[in-house]
């Protein structure tokens, strides 16, 4: 099997230190394949959010090694680890932080833009990212434009856009109802059929269910719930 | 339960034969039952029986025909309108586990709990697969599927909300007599 695109092992992070020492993740192993879906579940303050942010060289652990695409973050410089986030991993979080003086269209080509692609392709890949979020046609309207769903689907779109291999999201349906949710989940479902990888972090059990594979945070430490590598064959396997 | 409303349902949309009565119960519920057809029979014999639906001759090719009586569409107007009350539905088997769990020296409900979280998230990833992939299936079956779907999340829910409360009940954990049975292949 190839090497996974992302890799993580004996991870663990402390904050504080002393008496107020919390171990937030003890001893993380995990792997996330191309083309896989994981969800982690888990309570609020279980580390979920942390975990994705060291995977997403946001964050640096106490412990362990980390692999994007074979490289171990802990190795890379502050510029190689710029390029990562820029280029291979798409960051869906909760808060939108768009840039009120861009368009939508410029504020999803703008990763690719600071990474040196030139302007009319980013904007291609952006028009593709718009659309796949439901805002083809809205691209050239300013934040304060659109509604909180839609400037969340607009950073949902930047941090999906272009070519990207391994994607994290924390709870990224969070303002969203649950039609326009449910078409994020599938989003994300589809770009892992076309191989990359996504990582997501959700305490709703029918969002985790979108996932190939299904882990628990517990007290800083993984407990595998639910592998699904493949579909069921069809209805009838369900049906009686 | 249930094929004898659902039999009286079809027939107050006219008069059928038993093998037809199977076919659409069927198609009407999505595929989501299968009933076989001496079930069919032996339920219009009762509903006959009762006065409920009555012989409406044959067919062209010999087989009886039945059809709905005034009385049968009163009682299929009273079972429609009928709330189904969830607290009186019966034992639930999943919630008297883990009761009986809680209440048993030899058992640790968080083993039972994390048993059915597997089984349950499993199947719910199942359900969610079909549904966004057989985005054109008949609207019965869709349906069904979401009934599944929202029973699934809410007992996944519901075992999330019980281990916190042992939690906060600080139940301690038990070693269970249950030997745990091997994790099925994936």
């Amino acid at each position: 099997m190839s090497e996974p695109v992302l890799k993580m092992r004996r991870v663990g992070k402390t904050h504080g230190k002393g008496a107020q020492r919390v171990d937030a993740l003890v001893d993380i192993d995990l792997d996330v394949a191309a083309g896989e879906f994981v969800a982690i579940t888990g309570r609020s303050g279980s580390g979920k959010t942390t975990l994705l942010n060291i995977a997403g060289a946001l964050d640096e652990p106490t412990t362990g090694n980390v692999w994007v695409e074979g490289r171990d973050l802990g190795d890379m410089s502050n510029h190689d680890l710029a390029r990562i986030r820029r280029v291979s991993v798409g960051y869906v979080f909760q808060q939108f932080n768009l840039l009120p003086a861009l368009t939508a269209a410029e504020n999803v080509a703008l990763p690719l833009e600071l990474d040196g692609m030139p302007v009319p392709e980013a904007r291609g890949y952006a028009d593709i990212s718009l659309e796949e979020v439901g805002l083809g046609g809205m691209g050239d309207r300013y934040p304060d434009q659109l509604s909180g769903g839609e400037q969340q689907r607009v950073a949902i779109a930047r941090g999906l856009v272009g070519p990207r291999s391994l994607l994290l999201a924390d709870e990224p349906t969070g303002a969203l109802d649950e039609a326009t949710g449910e078409s994020i989940l599938r989003l994300l479902r589809d770009r892992c059929e076309l191989g990359a990888s996504a990582l997501m972090v959700t305490h709703e059990p029918a969002f985790a269910a979108w996932a190939d594979r299904v882990v628990r945070l517990r007290d800083g430490q993984i407990e595998e719930i639910s592998v699904r590598s493949m579909v069921p064959a069809s209805t009838a396997d369900i049906r009686r | 339960m249930g094929v004898k409303e659902g039999l009286l349902a079809l027939l107050s949309d006219g008069p059928r034969h038993g093998y037809q009565l199977k076919l659409d119960l069927e198609t009407a519920t999505g595929e989501s039952i299968s009933i076989n057809v001496g079930q069919i029979y032996s339920t219009l014999q009762r509903l006959e029986r009762d006065g409920l639906i009555e012989d409406g001759g044959k067919d062209s090719d010999g087989r009886d025909i039945y059809q709905i009586t005034p009385s049968g569409r009163a009682s299929l107007a009273e079972w429609a309108l009928e709330a189904v009350d969830l607290a009186a539905a019966g034992r639930d088997e999943i919630s008297l586990k883990v009761l009986i769990a809680l209440s048993t020296g030899g058992l640790d409900p968080r083993v039972v709990i994390e048993h059915q979280r597997r089984f349950t998230m499993g199947l719910l990833q199942d359900l969610t697969q079909l549904r966004h992939r057989e985005v054109d299936t008949d609207l019965a079956w869709q349906l069904h599927l979401d009934r599944l779907m929202y029973s699934a999340e809410a007992e996944l829910k519901w075992l999330d909300r019980v281990e916190e409360r042992l939690e906060t009940a600080q139940i301690p954990e038990r070693v269970t007599d249950v030997e745990t049975p091997v994790e099925e292949g994936v």
